[in-house]
């Protein structure tokens, strides 16, 4: 297996983007990409992106944004993962230039999700249908029952959970890609309008367009790109259950653990040697699940984690420096690769007011449902 | 010899006061209560409809029938507010209770009378040796127009009767129909609200056809009013069946157990028999209980029934109606109402 | 939901019946093929009990476009005696009474409708045990 490295990024701007198209968004993150590494060329290309065909009515998108991109021709496909559909195609790429199949690949994530459709339905296309969305749960309906659960089980409090927007906004106030760069009091989180008990609108990442590209290569072609190559030391990938009630634990992501243990194994490290760390924060509890699964607090303990300054910058681990989903936005194809890129700036010190000091290692992970799916890598710079 | 094996009633949850209606149209509530003698009515929910009450009558009946409800072979719903205008209730229901595919299923429709024509022909199906259990089922989720006698009334709730020649809990001594055309209520192909002949409904509709089935029946049985333990009419409102009862000879407290009317408003199809249900609720073994029904258009079935000795151990193994009327319940203001019952345009 | 797709489903959300592994006892809801805990292909069919108690649950404030009129509404995840678990309404209640260890009933509802002219679709929903 080739050593392989992130050697360019791009990406628009995160938010609602009127007069922004699907195709538009992506050749301005992909251009970007390609730009920031000096590169003319592609061998192959992902597109991940959750869900063109509903939110658009465009499927196909593999051989659309080659000829978009002026790139007819390439190897170019669409992968789905739901809202990890970013850093599934994160991973494809990985994945095609470790195996020697190609030098040059791109992996985009994108979604135009403003454009008419009945947003709250497509999105629960990710959850199973004849079991759940038939009897009218929705996505904050499904993250609404993990809450309840994480408060029934291990104690966690309305107020942790908003600690958790607080302090992501915090961070996303310095990002000037993020939809919402502004900052929430506790109370404001708490006295927002109730969306599905206990999640209030402000424990929900927001509807948004954009679109996020990384360009990988071998790690020792890296240098004809950039000074400043990142390298992706592991990459992991795993399943649950899409279906709620078939968890044992509903308050714990089994996917999430094991697609964290999976890239852990393979960069050799483990949640201590992380300096910084982008998790899938698309309601405020599952930022407190996704840290308990990957480790960096103890099962149970993740509730308090934002409020005693654990997982802010300047803190333990800062988690979602980037302002996370709930800031930053939450185009949900495009999210994946839109959290390697915040962990690529981090790296290579790059992140202005947000910087987390000496990261070396950083990891992002991004899953899709309920945690049916999640994707982890690990990047270290170089 | 046939009868009743099992059977069952369902009553929605939520209730509206009659007090609530009154208030909406500027009417004095207790000119009405006292006119109507009616205190509340059932309300369904979204969820709940014809299908649904039938369903959950159903699995009370199979309940209290302890058979095996492949061995039921016809069912038959009697409504005048089928969810669908094309496409059987029965189905739905069928499967649901685990009926069929070998099975005879119709759906019934005479106005309030449909229930007991459900009836009727499950009995005598049975009856004829067609097949060993049938059930009849009386449920409905009637609208009253707006601002209308009727919006006091119109209720939603349901019975169902397994029918049988063995382990019967009631035996049907006797039945007798009458029916002439009067149409006093009606409602016409894709109209939502039924409309009527105010007072026409009364002495040429309703009193007449009651009275008539009754006194018929009582003639061919041989019973006089004081023979029975208990006696139920149709209950269109609190005031007709005990104006009827009591015209026949019958006293208060032989009528008062099937009057279930002033908390439950009249559930049409499933008026009677729910009435007939909270009196097996009750009924001792030999209790003799006369049912009438009727339907606008215009018509009235009467069964004389005789409670057996199975009755008492059958009586607990499923919801009784006073359980189901003074249980948990849902008060709803007129707005909620309005909206559960659809009255309100909202966009597609 | 396009008919046959709804008719397939009818015995799971009509009668409730779930498959049981022979192998090693577990229950899902509906049955499966292959048991997701020891893989065993031998799955009895049995009849879930129409009852059970909430694992967990919300009440949704903001709903999908068919459920506008039902908001705000509680839904919950229902363990049954036989241990099969199902997401579910629970109705006829005051929706914030919906919390974990609330004991149910499941009773016969009409679930949706496809639209105004489209099929009525049913199945179950959880009401509190009085």
């Amino acid at each position: 297996m080739r050593e392989v490295a992130i050697v360019g990024a791009g990406m628009t701007r995160f938010g609602e983007l009127w007069n922004q198209s699907l195709r538009q968004m992506f050749v301005e993150a992909a251009a970007g990409a390609l730009n920031d590494a000096g590169a003319d060329r592609v061998d192959s290309m992902y597109v991940g992106c959750m869900s063109g065909g509903q939110f658009t009515g465009q499927e196909h998108l593999g051989p659309l944004m080659a000829d978009q991109f002026g790139m007819t021709g390439v190897a170019s496909v669409h992968v789905e993962s739901a809202c990890a559909s970013g850093g599934v195609a994160l991973r494809q790429a990985f994945i095609e230039v470790a195996a020697g199949v190609s030098d040059l690949v791109l992996a985009v994530g994108i979604e135009k999700m403003t454009d008419g459709a009945d947003v709250t339905n497509v999105l629960a296309t990710a959850a199973d249908q004849e079991l759940e969305v038939y009897y009218g749960v929705t996505f904050p309906g499904l993250y609404a029952m993990i809450a309840r659960a994480h408060m029934h089980t291990y104690g966690t409090t309305e107020e942790d959970l908003a600690w958790v927007s607080v302090k992501n906004h915090r961070h996303g106030a310095k990002n000037d890609k993020a939809q919402f760069p502004t900052e929430f009091t506790v109370e404001q989180v708490l006295s927002s309008s109730m969306v599905a008990e206990p999640l209030r609108l402000l424990h929900c990442s927001p509807v948004s367009d954009g679109a996020a590209a990384v360009l990988l290569c071998p790690l020792d072609q890296a240098k004809q790109y950039t000074d400043r190559p990142v390298k992706i030391v592991g990459s992991g990938l795993a399943t649950g259950s899409l279906a709620l009630a078939d968890r044992d634990d509903p308050a714990f992501l089994d996917s999430v653990q094991k697609s964290g243990e999976r890239a852990f194994k393979m960069a050799g490290v483990g949640p201590r040697d992380i300096q910084v760390a982008e998790v899938h924060d698309c309601f405020s509890i599952a930022e407190v699940c996704c840290i308990e699964a990957l480790g960096f607090v103890e099962r149970g303990k993740g509730g308090p984690a934002a409020k005693d300054g654990f997982t802010a910058i300047g803190g333990c681990i800062p988690v979602n420096t980037s302002g996370g989903l709930k800031a930053k936005g939450h185009p949900v194809g495009a999210t994946g690769v839109a959290q390697a890129i915040e962990i690529f700036r981090q790296l290579r010190g790059e992140a202005g007011a947000r910087q987390v000091e000496n990261a070396r290692l950083g990891l992002a992970q991004n899953m899709g449902g309920s945690g049916a799916s999640s994707v982890v890598h690990i990047f270290q710079g170089v | 010899m046939a009868g009743i094996v099992g059977y069952g009633a369902y009553i929605p949850r939520k209730r509206i006061k009659a007090d609530e209606i009154a208030l909406q149209w500027g009417k004095n509530p207790e000119t009405i209560k006292r006119g109507l003698l009616l205190q509340e009515k059932s309300v369904p929910g979204f969820d709940e409809d014809t299908i649904t009450i039938s369903v959950s009558a159903g699995r009370s009946a199979i309940a209290r029938a302890g058979i095996d409800p492949q061995k039921i072979g016809a069912l038959y719903i009697g409504s005048e507010s089928h969810p669908y205008a094309v496409k059987p209730s029965g189905t739905v229901a069928a499967e649901a209770l685990g009926i069929g595919p070998e099975v005879h299923i119709a759906d019934f429709e005479f106005a309030c009378k449909a229930g007991t024509e459900a009836m009727f022909v499950a009995l005598g199906l049975v009856e004829a040796g067609r097949v060993d259990y049938a059930m009849g089922i009386g449920a409905d989720t009637s609208q009253g127009a707006p601002d209308d006698a009727l919006e006091f009334s119109a209720s939603a709730g349901g019975a169902a009767f397994i029918f049988g020649r063995d382990d019967m809990v009631a035996e049907v001594i006797e039945t007798y129909s009458y029916t002439s055309d009067t149409p006093d209520f009606w409602r016409r192909e894709g109209e939502f609200y039924p409309r009527h002949g105010g007072r026409f409904t009364g002495e040429p509709a309703y009193f007449k056809h009651v009275l008539a089935a009754s006194r018929a029946i009582l003639e061919k049985t041989g019973l006089k009013a004081e023979d029975f333990a208990y006696a139920v009419f149709h209950m269109p409102n609190g005031k007709f069946p005990m104006t009827a009862g009591k015209q026949l000879g019958f006293k208060k407290e032989q009528l008062d157990t099937g009057w279930v009317v002033p908390t439950m408003g009249n559930t049409y199809s499933g008026s009677s028999p729910t009435g007939l249900a909270a009196i097996l609720d009750v009924a001792k073994p030999d209790d003799l209980i006369l049912i009438t029904s009727f339907g606008s258009g215009a018509g009235s079935d009467s069964f004389v029934l005789k409670a057996t000795k199975r009755l008492p151990e059958v009586q607990g193994l499923a919801p009784t109606v006073r359980s189901m009327l003074d249980g948990p319940r849902q008060y709803v203001t007129y707005g909620e109402y309005a909206k559960f019952r659809e009255k309100i345009i909202v966009n597609e | 939901m396009p008919s046959p797709r709804y008719t397939r489903e009818i015995p799971s959300r009509y009668r409730l019946e779930a498959g049981r592994c022979k192998g090693c006892g577990k229950v899902t809801y509906p049955a499966r093929t292959i048991c997701p805990s020891c893989r065993g292909e031998e799955i009895e069919k049995i009849n879930l009990s129409p009852r059970g108690k909430v694992v967990t649950s919300t009440v949704i404030h903001v709903p999908p476009d068919d459920f506008l009129m039902e908001a705000p509404y509680a839904m919950a995840v229902v363990e049954t005696p036989e241990g099969a678990r199902l997401m579910t309404q629970v109705v006829d209640c005051e929706p914030s009474t919906v919390l974990p260890g609330l004991e149910v009933s499941l009773e016969f509802r009409l679930i949706r409708k496809e639209g105004k002219s489209g099929i009525l679709c049913y199945g179950h929903k959880a009401v509190p045990v009085a």
